[in-house]
């Protein structure tokens, strides 16, 4: 990699073509050594779309397994990776490996690498009338960690882990669980691949963080940026602070697995609840983390095809930086059953529920932009109506689960599962497709097909509406989360989820339908295909975008791109 | 390891002790003898003779003396459909046996579910007024509006004054869950294992209760709902409040009864303690709710709940019932 200048590929012609902005790298040079945010950005999407295949093939397996009572195909896919079926505990303990992964990969190398490094590498700088991130090779970077991240995370599948293959701790990672109780090297590829993918969005964080601040172009004042920046920035901050904490705990979990230290073992002085408190002292702003750029992502959306700008900009802005600020002081709702006392438990429950104030505020501002508005239900925007609605959902059970009196009852049952997959499966998700047929066009340069997309919707939104919301029913009646097999009584709604699985299933087809029609046989897209309503900077540009752009920044006056 | 073992004979030999005290001076020395295990030690070779010598009179008690293996007067309960257990199709909390329970309940039902369905629905109504309205067609020209400040404050003081309405029975809720034991309050020590409960009455001789699953067929057979039935359950009375102390013994654990309203982990290194008061006498299941590793679906609960009396009755098999128990009387 120190050769980059002697590769054949690289900058081949660069004789030839000095000052033409637009000629691209080799093969090899340009996706591999990349250093374009764009191509970065595709690079991103691409690695997320394709974790995403895995993990949603994960929790397939998953919900066949649930779709009846008793172990059904656990044994098959414990041979499969090389486990001993016969043993019944390493059958069970492949259902661990299975709910660990879905978590892991999901969280970090589905959601964060396509809404942060996805659509933020794509969006941001071309957003403020930057020609590229501030670091462009420690952009690079990012990804690649992130990548050989999901390696190791793989690889952690086929090595022992206790008792089977694999990890199977949850995606939580909770000593002693994490120490003692797995032994095999199969948990410390798990943890290394949060070390590398951590310190990838670390990296990544630190450059959106100088991007936004040093790189927006003159006129783009903080108080003009579109809400999507703003969403990435506080995202930014969010990582910076959080993960190193995870990166602090893991690493106490490595040195009490392999060097005899004792952080969380309380033979030694340690404490497993201690680990919980660092965990998700970083897991609750992670949770934000998932969620705030699409947050941003909906809002330029709305406004687009509302042809209005943002209802309470400002309001909206600093709603997404207090729920950043409060995400970082309600992380013991996650722990209200491990004996914390009773002033703690009342602290946390009284700011959680503060969380739920800025989120009505970006609720209700959403619909206040629509309102007066002249709506035009073009994909994106159907999918975030979609995601008003579904979040809503979401986000109430999040103001029950806030009750530490209530939780005591529905802590770690599918009522939570429930309430986390509509605000992430539901919540982000959502914003991700949204904000991919918004982008689609402008990254490939390609329309899609708005009927595939309006179609997919409706079967993504029926689909995932039948996985998830029987989950309440279930959490109510107490089925425990993280369990291969149930009692008879809870066998009605989980075959509800599964055939809603299956729906669900239906709609990805339909979107590699789509994606397929649109490099097949679509229009090419023009530089504003949206229309009147899409105001942003990179609607001012090509679709796809020129190479490089802005090599002469924009000016933002005040009439143009403001709220 | 060798900390966990002594606890556990001295545990053993607890259970001697209390047995014969209790078949001597009755329920009061009982309750008495963990306080003064000095003086039962003293006690129980003397009080043993005559212990397996009376065994006309006291008619139940003395058929466990006779047959420790036999657990003659203590029959497991019967489950009563849909009480201590999740129905079929179910969509609401299971009914409540617990003052707890109950509290928690009408919080739930009460104050939270007409405020979320209530929030929902104004959210889609908005959202599907919205969509009428101001589409393309009813609405060609989108109005350039995008501040109001009465509105902006209106939407954040109001759900302030929302979560104040759910605050302030929230708090009261938690407050009633840390209300502490009262003085002499029967203790229930619940150990988390890889994976099976054991249940320890430190107020009854020590004697621990080691919980299984039970396979499938035999649940089916005793008429219990599989996957939640055990072989040996955790016995308690009715109609008293019950400390319950949990620790885990290898990873954590969470002992959890869903028609109760009780969930408490079960921490290796640390003793978590809160109230359970039962109301009524009943079979009530549950399951470890922390990721223990392989067999986490596989360590159902299952508490017995009875009246003081026949609770007495149970604890009073548990010494006989074990086999380690057995040789141990009468070589008091």
């Amino acid at each position: 990699m120190a050769t980059i200048p002697a590769n054949e590929g690289f900058d081949a012609h660069h004789d030839a073509h000095d000052h033409d902005h637009d000629h691209k790298p080799g093969f090899f040079a340009r996706w591999f050594m990349s250093t374009n945010h764009k191509d970065i950005g595709t690079l991103y999407l691409i690695f997320a779309i394709f974790a995403g295949i895995i993990g949603g093939a994960v929790s397939g397996i998953m919900r066949a397994e649930l779709a009846e009572p008793g172990i059904q195909y656990l044994g098959w896919w414990t041979n499969l990776l090389g486990g001993n079926a016969a043993d019944f505990n390493a059958t069970l303990h492949m259902w661990n490996v299975l709910i660990t992964a879905h978590g892991l990969i999901m969280v970090f190398f589905m959601v964060m690498p396509a809404i942060i490094g996805g659509f933020g590498n794509w969006f941001v700088p071309i957003m403020i009338g930057a020609p590229d991130m501030a670091f462009p090779r420690m952009n690079n970077v990012s990804f690649w960690l992130t990548f050989v991240g999901f390696c190791s995370l793989m690889f952690s599948a086929f090595v022992p882990g206790g008792t089977g293959m694999g990890a199977g701790t949850g995606w939580t990672v909770y000593a002693p669980l994490s120490t003692s109780g797995s032994v095999g090297p199969a948990v410390d590829f798990a943890i290394f691949s949060l070390h590398l993918s951590g310190a990838g969005s670390i990296l990544g964080a630190v450059n959106f963080i100088t991007t936004i601040f040093n790189m927006r172009a003159p006129g783009m004042t903080l108080h003009k940026m579109p809400l999507f920046v703003w969403s990435v920035l506080v995202t930014a901050f969010l990582l910076l602070l959080a993960l190193p904490v995870l990166a602090a705990a893991i690493t106490m979990l490595l040195t009490d697995r392999n060097f005899g230290t004792t952080f969380f073992d309380p033979a030694g002085g340690g404490d497993p609840v201690l680990y919980q408190h660092l965990f998700w002292f970083f897991g609750h702003p992670e949770v934000y983390i998932m969620i705030l750029p699409g947050f941003g992502i909906i809002s330029q959306i709305i406004s687009t095809f509302s042809k209005k700008p943002v209802f309470g900009y400002l309001g909206m802005a600093y709603a997404m930086v207090a729920i950043g600020v409060v995400g970082f002081i309600v992380w013991a709702h996650h722990m209200y059953t491990t004996g914390l006392d009773v002033n703690t438990k009342m602290y946390f429950t009284a700011a959680t529920m503060v969380i739920a104030v800025p989120t009505g505020i970006k609720i209700f501002s959403w619909i206040a932009t629509m309102w007066g508005g002249s709506l035009e239900f073009k994909s994106p925007m159907v999918w975030a109506l979609g995601f008003i609605f579904l979040f809503t959902v979401g986000g109430v059970t999040g103001v029950v689960l806030a009750n530490g009196g209530v939780d005591d009852n529905l802590h770690d049952t599918y009522y939570v599962v429930a309430h986390f997959h509509y605000v992430l499966s539901l919540g982000a998700v959502t914003s991700l497709f949204a904000g991919f047929y918004y982008w689609f066009p402008k990254m490939s340069g390609r329309m899609h097909s708005e009927f595939l997309s309006h179609l997919q919707f409706w079967v993504f939104f029926v689909g995932v509406n039948l996985i998830f919301f029987p989950m309440h029913f279930l959490g109510v009646q107490g089925m425990p989360r993280r369990y291969p097999d149930y009692a008879l009584a809870y066998s009605y709604w989980n075959k509800i989820a599964s055939i809603g699985y299956v729906i669900m299933a239906v709609s990805i087809v339909i979107f590699f339908i789509n994606i397929l029609y649109a490099f097949l046989a679509g229009k090419k897209a023009e530089a504003n295909y949206w229309g009147e309503g899409a105001t942003t900077l990179e609607w001012t540009l090509s679709s796809p975008p020129p190479f490089h752009q802005f090599e002469t920044l924009p000016v933002i006056d005040d009439a143009a791109h403001a709220h | 390891m060798s900390l966990a073992d002594t606890a556990r004979s001295m545990g053993k030999a607890f259970r001697t002790f209390g047995v014969a005290a209790a078949l001597t001076f009755g329920t009061q020395a009982m309750a008495a003898a963990p306080a003064a295990p000095v003086a039962a030690e003293a006690a129980a070779p003397v009080a043993a003779a005559p212990a397996a010598a009376a065994s006309d009179s006291a008619a139940p008690a003395v058929a466990a003396e006779a047959a420790p293996v036999d657990k003659g007067y203590y029959t497991p309960m019967q489950p009563t459909a849909g009480k201590g257990q999740p129905v079929d199709k179910g969509w609401t909390f299971q009914d409540q046996y617990s003052p707890i329970g109950e509290e928690g309940l009408w919080m739930h039902d009460v104050i939270l579910m007409p405020i979320i369905v209530a929030i929902s629905i104004l959210v889609l109504v908005l959202l599907l007024v919205v969509m009428a309205k101001f589409n393309k067609r009813a609405n060609p020209v989108a109005s350039k509006t995008s501040h109001n400040t009465l509105i902006e404050v209106i939407w954040t003081l109001v759900p302030v004054l929302i979560l104040v309405v759910i605050a302030v029975p929230s708090i009261r809720l938690l407050a009633h869950q840390y209300d502490p034991a009262p003085k002499g309050a029967l203790t229930v020590k619940v150990t988390g294992y890889q994976w099976y409960w054991g249940y320890t009455y430190p107020d009854n001789g020590g004697f621990e209760v080691i919980s299984n699953m039970l396979p499938d067929e035999d649940a089916v057979k005793n008429g219990e709902p599989a996957q939640l039935a055990v072989d040996n359950r955790m016995v308690v009375p009715a109609g008293e409040p019950i400390r319950i102390q949990t620790i885990g013994s290898d990873v954590i654990h969470a002992f959890a009864v869903p028609s109760l309203w009780f969930k408490l982990d079960a921490v290796p290194g640390r003793i978590n303690e809160k109230v359970l008061f039962i109301k009524e006498p009943g079979v009530y299941y549950g399951q470890c709710s922390e990721l223990c590793g392989a067999r986490h679906g596989y360590m159902p609960i299952a508490v017995e709940a009875l009246p003081r009396d026949k609770f007495e009755a149970w604890v009073k098999t548990q010494p006989g019932g074990t086999v380690e128990a057995a040789p141990a009387a009468p070589a008091a």
